[in-house]
């Protein structure tokens, strides 16, 4: 499974965070940039789609689909 | 499985297109017809009060995508006018009849128009809510100020913010002591006013708006202080009303008082006049009055919320009510974003339940606000300001306090 958000469109939302915390996360706290795992296990599914659903500028995407 | 042949959704917004979405990923094959009466097929609101304003983004950028394979019979530019529900049919404005199995709500919410006194004047008066509207406003900022807006909420802040970057004149008039009040509270509320003071906006508090002046063409307005500000254009923003009129004589049961939402159990089911949730029709998005999260010390039963995530957090689990499956309670802690005057505002919770404001950080240079919401011993909300990283872990704690509770109906 791949995951590829397009950090042009992140917003900072969050939103991806809340659904998937072992996948994405907010790596420097001075910067607020989000970090992510691209290649997550496959457990992970669910949870990937439920970020790609929730994030509000759209950025975060499913094995290259728009999901 | 005894799902429903046919799923009619009133409403072609976020939480129709939401809706029927997980309808399909649930696996529901049958007839899906979804009425809208707007022009437009679904398209995405947040957009219309910052980006669009300032021309960053076009309305064609604020477009949904409909996912491949949704199969969907689009009845766009026709609004429903009534429910039978003993018949299970539902009236278009058009007259045309539709029947159905399973009815989902979705018909959001519509800003609330200018309450007097007087009619407002022919033209140069303006509210925010579709895609027309917005464009209509951008056309009128373009032209030049000043900007009156009416409401200092989440909205019409934003719209402040707008107009400021675009370099009107903008007064901001409110009847509460601080801008957002009622949402962040006082504590945030003042910090705000402050950045919108510093941005150039005329912020007149404690005041209301008792005129709008010029018969054809707006030409300003008269303030309870009995100043009179000149206007070009006046947005009222005055808050959001769900479109629920056409279920009046349907006998569901709608949140009088509160919201004016159709009253829903968890899932989304929407109630009877007898309390009991009608398994053949769910509510969601701005239309919906879920439960309160935290029931007791006079608090209503129900609350409409009207965040963009209600609509997309509860749209599985309203679908799985409908289908008649089982569902894991999927416990949704709402949240909300407001992007103005460069600042990054993110609040999960409901921070306007609380009663006490905890400041964890507050950086006025950098513009950064962490804060936390308090009732009696329970975090009930927080907010960030430029920290969104500090968000979830506030969040897991708010969804521990609120699920550990059991919630009525
Ligand atoms: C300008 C603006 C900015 C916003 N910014 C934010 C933000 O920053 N963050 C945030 O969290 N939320 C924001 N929101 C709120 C968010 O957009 C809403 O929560 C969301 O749109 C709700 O979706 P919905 O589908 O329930 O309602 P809507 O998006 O209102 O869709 C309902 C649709 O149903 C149609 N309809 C109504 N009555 C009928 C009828 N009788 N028959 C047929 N169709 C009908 C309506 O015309 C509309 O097309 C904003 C809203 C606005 C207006
Ligand atoms: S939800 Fe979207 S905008 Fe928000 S942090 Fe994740 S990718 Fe960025």
């Amino acid at each position: 499974m791949k995951v590829h958000v397009d950090m042009a469109l992140c917003e900072s939302h969050g939103q991806c965070v809340f659904a998937a915390p072992d996948v994405f996360a907010f790596d420097d706290e001075e910067e607020e940039e989000l970090v992510y795992e691209p290649s997550p296990g496959p457990g992970r599914r669910a949870a990937v789609e439920q970020a790609v659903l929730s994030c509000p500028v759209r950025a975060v995407a499913l094995d290259g689909g728009a999901g | 499985m005894n799902g429903p042949g046919s799923v009619v959704v009133v409403g072609a917004g976020l939480a129709g297109l939401r809706a029927s979405t997980a309808l399909r990923e649930r696996g529901f094959t049958g007839g899906l017809t979804v009425v809208g009466d707007e022009p437009h097929g679904p398209y995405d609101r947040p957009g219309l009060s910052k980006d669009v304003l300032t021309g960053r983004r076009t309305a064609a950028d604020t477009d949904l995508p409909i996912p491949a394979g949704l199969d969907a019979r689009w009845r766009l530019g026709r609004r429903a006018v009534a429910l039978d529900r003993v018949g299970r049919r539902l009236l278009l404005d058009d007259g045309t009849v539709l029947g159905y199995d399973g009815l989902v709500i979705a018909t959001g919410a519509a800003a609330r128009p200018w309450p007097g006194p007087g009619a407002p004047p022919g033209s140069g008066v303006h509210t925010l809510r579709g895609r027309e509207d917005a464009l209509a406003l951008r056309r009128a900022l373009t032209k030049g100020g000043p900007l009156l807006v009416v409401g200092a909420g989440f909205l019409g802040s934003e719209v402040a913010s707008a107009a400021r970057a675009l370099e009107l004149p903008v007064t901001l008039v409110d009847a509460a002591r601080r801008p957002m009040e009622r949402a962040v509270g006082s504590v945030v509320g003042s910090v705000l006013a402050d950045v919108q003071k510093a941005a150039g906006v005329d912020l007149r508090l404690g005041t209301t708006v008792t005129g709008l002046l010029g018969r054809q063409a707006l030409e300003g307005a008269l303030l309870s202080d009995g100043t009179r500000v000149a206007a070009r254009t006046v947005l009222l923003a005055l808050g959001a009303r769900p479109n629920t009129e056409w279920l009046r004589d349907s006998g569901l049961r709608l949140n009088e008082g509160t919201s004016g939402g159709v009253s829903c159990d968890r899932r989304g089911r929407a109630l009877g006049a007898d309390g009991r949730p009608a398994p053949d029709t769910v509510v969601l998005g701005d239309a919906a009055a879920p439960p309160h999260p935290l029931p007791g010390d006079g608090s209503p039963a129900h609350l409409g919320i009207g965040h963009w995530s209600e609509a997309v957090d509860r749209a599985d689990s309203v679908a799985a009510a409908l289908l008649g499956q089982e569902c894991p309670a999927h416990e949704t802690v709402p949240s909300f974003w407001s992007d103005q005057f460069g600042l990054r505002i993110r609040s999960v919770g409901l921070p306007q339940l609380a009663d006490r404001t905890e400041v964890r950080e507050h950086d006025p240079v950098r513009s950064r606000m962490e804060v936390a919401y308090h009732r009696g011993p329970r975090i009930v909300g927080a907010l960030t300001v430029n920290r969104t990283s500090r968000l979830a872990a506030h969040r897991e704690r708010i969804k521990q306090e609120w699920h550990q509770r059991t919630i009525p109906v």
